[in-house]
């Protein structure tokens, strides 16, 4: 009986002897030998609200909004706050992270947004995502662009999505993966020689390629991660499909397969009744988050030191609290960047404050820095690209000349 | 059967002639092939996919003749899927039913949980929620008691898995074939995403009285239904559009509203909304390069304002107090003042009328039927034919299905599958009974096209880049394996117990074709089972395609 592992030598040993070396696993091993820089990013879907995740507590109309759900100023209470530099606190599920924070890998910025004022979640996404406020055309996400700006070999499994769906900051030219687990990335039944065979010298070269690299995959996968040992992971991860999302995320990393752009998402932000403060709804999905990220960071070890994990949210709600406990939609947010190379212990972006003139709109928190220039910071400032081709990357935008959020 | 294998060439000698023919005499039919691989050919265009025995029951009746049928649905009678569907309940229901039997049950049923569930974090938790169904209990006192007592939640979830269940079952099982096809096409060409808010309550009533009854009518009144839809009014947000000096009347509205009132139903805000005007010029007519300006977005927008729904009927109304009624200028064309719900339709026959709708929409039909890239002499001949007819969409189909370009040889298998034509023609292609479209709904999810849930108003792409890549071929080869296991749950299908060679041939004679690729016939013949070698076919990369 063949087994896997001497199918899978034997196989690409016969590619090698064709001159068939999968392009992408040189350009891997090359890639493991360089910084191997990589970027998590997390989308919040659903509007997360910034205002009660980093909370302003330095800022009296942050109270006199929020009578019933704002996080008490800092040791003001059992639970309160967790201050960070005498303006703004954490909210206290957000404990997990303060570490990063004292060890300068943590960065906030905040009033961040974009330019565009809708207000629905499936547009501010989309224009997030895209990275093309207010341009409904573009077919392709900014993760897609960069990956295509900066390709050099085919290989999917420099963008991989653990999601159902590519998520539109994945969909585009480049290859990438969408799956819902590595283990889950197989074809089953033992078919996948046969499919091969009917595959690899289709005449058809668009349904070649995308095989070719799907087999490719599958394999480089399968095998790094056989190889590894399986009393490896001892992190305690959620036990929610956003944990096990960062776990898939940390296999792939630790693989050594050339990953550079993940992406995972995080849901159910929108919580316009009854969200309460410390504790509540908001707090369990505050808790999954930082207890997601930090068992991340844990999981990725030596890997943190060249990671960036990067938080996004299609915009924050409304500085007031409304009629039922809850917050509804509105604009300005909180983004977070984790990881070695992030310039932490610092809130970047100027706070306009929540005085009835300084709302937008009379309502919501303004944004003093366009999400794009965040975005721009991470693809030259950690993946390295060159600012050259951010005007590929950000079609009809110059980002700022840098925030200097990472490097 | 297949005599005709060799006979290409002069077949389409014979069609060049026959085209020119018709240019000197109009109203000639043209004379259509009839050979098995131009029937098959045909089939894969304009059905969800062949099932045994379809290719020689086509050349019984005469190729042209059944694409004449196809295009006079009427005719078929559809009783196997008129069986099928009965037993779904929303189907034939209007929206204000389903909003008050569905939708607002789910809306209250979420906020009841969600008031519990937070409820030890705040005192204002007031309704008890049954434990078992999270709706709220019997004994709540809200006016909307849940139709469904075992979960009002799941209320709203029934009525995109009816529809999504009904879309997939007529796909596989409608003799209206070409309708199906088209009525597919056209919701995406006017997209509308049951994933935004209220949305769900509005799109059965889309589907079957909006974009149904006009796919082989004319533009015009299938482009004022759409606009005129509570599904792309809410979709759009046009009906939240207002003049901006409307302030004063909403105010006044706003103070007509009782206390405490339930969800807005209607504009809080004055304001003009850009969305449904820019997507009805870039999307639903001219095109992205249709040669309009920021301007023309703006005052198609401003000759719409006022067009919003009903929040007693959940329908159309127009309310003139909200309208703008200002003059406007619409590609260059000047519409008087005080014009009220005028306004709108006029904006829509400049555009209905106008030669870039025309290219636009015969481009996008030659992709779906001949090719990604349509040669550009069959799209201008579309186009001069939706010009011709006042845009008579079964005028520019039939010119597009019967032309020499989409008998070409080259045009066989150029176009990839999108996944529902992939899971459709799978079940088809296998003349398979689906006993559960559950695991068929999954698979389009997983796939990456769930029906009624394409986010941007772009609809899904009909193109080949994108639904080719790794992970979606890795997820079709394992969804052909599940399909051809005789104990899978989604099909029953006879011939996965059949001889294996007798269903070896029947396959590659309707569902593949005889010039697959002898990689993929070599791989087929080394299985050694029927259920081995169907998971081949329906998994190989011909069958990725159409």
């Amino acid at each position: 009986m063949v087994t896997r592992r001497l199918f899978v030598k034997s196989s690409a040993m016969a590619m090698l002897s064709m001159g068939f070396a999968p392009a992408f696993l040189t350009r891997t091993a090359e890639a493991a030998g360089k910084g191997r820089r990589l970027l998590i990013a997390i989308f919040q879907r659903g509007a997360a609200d910034g205002l009660n995740i980093v909370v302003p507590h330095g800022d009296a109309d942050y109270y006199r909004l929020r009578p019933s759900i704002a996080i008490p100023r800092p040791n003001s209470a059992d639970l309160a706050a967790i201050d960070l530099d005498g303006q703004f606190g954490l909210h206290p599920r957000l404990a997990p992270l303060k570490p990063f924070w004292d060890n300068k890998s943590l960065a906030v910025v905040h009033a961040c947004g974009s330019p565009d004022a809708t207000r629905s979640h499936f547009d501010a996404q989309d224009y997030m995502e895209s990275a093309t406020p207010g341009v409904k055309s573009t077919s392709d996400g900014w993760l897609n662009r960069y990956l295509a700006v900066t390709d050099l070999a085919h290989n999917p499994l420099r963008g991989v999505a653990l999601a159902r769906q590519m998520p539109r900051s994945l969909q585009g030219p480049a290859p990438a993966l969408a799956i819902g687990s590595v283990g889950g990335f197989a074809v089953r039944g033992g078919a996948a020689q046969s499919f091969e065979a009917a595959y690899v010298r289709a005449a058809d070269s668009v349904l070649a390629q995308s095989s070719a690299e799907a087999f490719d995959a599958m394999r480089t996968l399968q095998r790094a991660t056989a190889n590894r040992p399986a009393t490896e992971t001892r992190v305690d991860y959620p036990r929610s499909p956003f944990g096990q999302a960062l776990q898939e995320i940390a296999s792939i990393a630790k693989a050594d397969v050339g990953l550079e752009v993940a992406f995972a998402e995080s849901t159910n932000w929108d919580h316009h009744v009854n969200e309460g403060g410390s504790a509540g709804q908001l707090a369990l999905r505050v808790d999954d988050l930082a207890q997601g990220i930090a068992a991340l960071a844990a999981d990725l070890g030596d890997r943190l030191a060249d990671t960036v994990i990067l938080t996004m949210s299609e915009f924050g709600r409304r500085a007031a609290q409304n009629g039922n406990g809850g917050t509804d939609h509105g604009h300005g947010n909180a983004m977070f960047l984790i990881g070695g190379p992030v310039r932490g212990g610092r809130v970047y972006g100027r706070w306009p404050g929540l005085a009835p003139e300084s709302l937008y709109d009379g309502r919501d928190l303004a944004v003093t820095t366009d999400f794009r220039d965040v975005f721009a910071d991470v693809v030259t400032g950690h993946l390295g690209a060159d600012r050259a081709v951010l005007a590929r990357i950000f079609p009809g935008y110059t980002p700022s000349k840098g925030l200097g959020l990472v490097g | 059967m297949n005599v005709d294998r060799f006979t290409r060439p002069t077949r389409l000698m014979a069609v060049a002639a026959v085209v020119l023919a018709t240019t000197v005499s109009p109203t000639a039919a043209p004379e259509l092939p009839n050979d098995a691989a131009s029937v098959r050919h045909t089939l894969s265009r304009l059905t969800f996919g062949a099932r045994p025995g379809d290719v020689a029951r086509v050349q019984r009746i005469g190729l042209e003749r059944w694409i004449n049928d196809q295009l006079t649905p009427g005719v078929a009678d559809n009783a196997d899927l008129r069986a099928r569907l009965a037993a779904f309940e929303t189907l034939t229901l209007d929206s204000s039913q389903i909003a008050r039997d569905y939708v607002i049950p789910a809306r209250e049923a979420r906020r009841a949980q969600q008031r519990a569930s937070s409820a030890n974090a705040s005192t204002n938790g007031t309704t008890q929620v049954d434990p078992s169904s999270g709706a709220p209990a019997q004994g709540d006192a809200s006016p909307q008691m849940p139709r469904r007592p075992n979960g009002a939640a799941m209320g709203q979830r029934l009525i995109i898995e009816e529809l999504a269940s009904s879309k997939l079952l007529r796909a596989v099982y409608s003799d209206r074939q070409l309708e199906e096809v088209l009525v597919d096409f056209w919701f995406n060409h006017f997209n509308v995403f049951a994933g935004k808010g209220r949305e769900p309550q509005f799109i059965t009533s889309y589907e079957r009285d909006t974009i149904r009854p006009h796919v082989m009518g004319h533009f015009r009144e299938l482009l004022g239904a759409t606009a005129q839809s509570p599904a792309m009014l809410f979709y759009l947000d046009n009906w939240l559009s207002t003049s901006a000096d409307a302030t004063r009347v909403l105010a006044q509205r706003a103070a007509r509203r009782p206390p405490g009132a339930g969800a807005p139903n209607g504009p809080r805000a004055a304001g003009l909304n850009e969305n449904y005007g820019r997507e009805l010029l870039e999307l639903h007519t001219l095109g992205v390069d249709g040669g309009y300006t920021q301007q023309d977005v703006v005052e198609v927008a401003r000759a719409f304002t006022g067009w919003t729904i009903d929040p007693r009927t959940q329908s159309f109304r127009f309310a003139p107090a909200l309208h703008d009624n200002g003059a406007k200028v619409v590609l260059g064309q000047k519409i008087a003042a005080d014009g009220g719900i005028r306004d709108g339709e006029r904006v829509l026959d400049i555009l209905a009328s106008h030669p870039a709708t025309a290219q636009h929409i015969a481009l996008k039909l030659a992709r779906r039927f001949v090719s990604d890239t349509p040669p550009p002499a069959l799209v201008a001949r579309a186009a001069k034919r939706f010009h011709d007819t006042d845009g008579d969409l079964r005028e520019v189909v039939r010119t597009i299905v019967t032309s020499p370009e989409f008998f070409a040889a080259d045009t066989t298998r150029t176009k990839v599958k999108t996944p529902l034509e992939f899971v459709a023609s799978a079940v088809r292609a296998l003349d398979a009974n689906v006993r559960n479209v559950r695991p068929l709904l999954r698979a389009l999810q997983e796939l990456g096209m769930p029906s009624y849930l394409c986010q941007p108003p772009t609809g899904y792409a009909d193109t080949a880049e994108a639904w080719v890549s790794s992970g979606a071929l890795v997820s079709r080869m394992n969804l052909a394996l599940e399909l051809a296991s005789p104990g899978g749950r989604a099909i029953a299908a006879p011939g996965l117990r059949g001889d294996l060679v007798a269903v070896r041939t029947q396959l590659v004679a309707d569902a593949l074709g005889e010039t697959i690729a002898r990689d993929t016939l070599a791989t087929i013949e080394k299985a050694t089972t029927t259920q081995q070698m169907v998971a081949l076919v329906l998994g190989s990369p011909e069958f990725q395609r159409r």
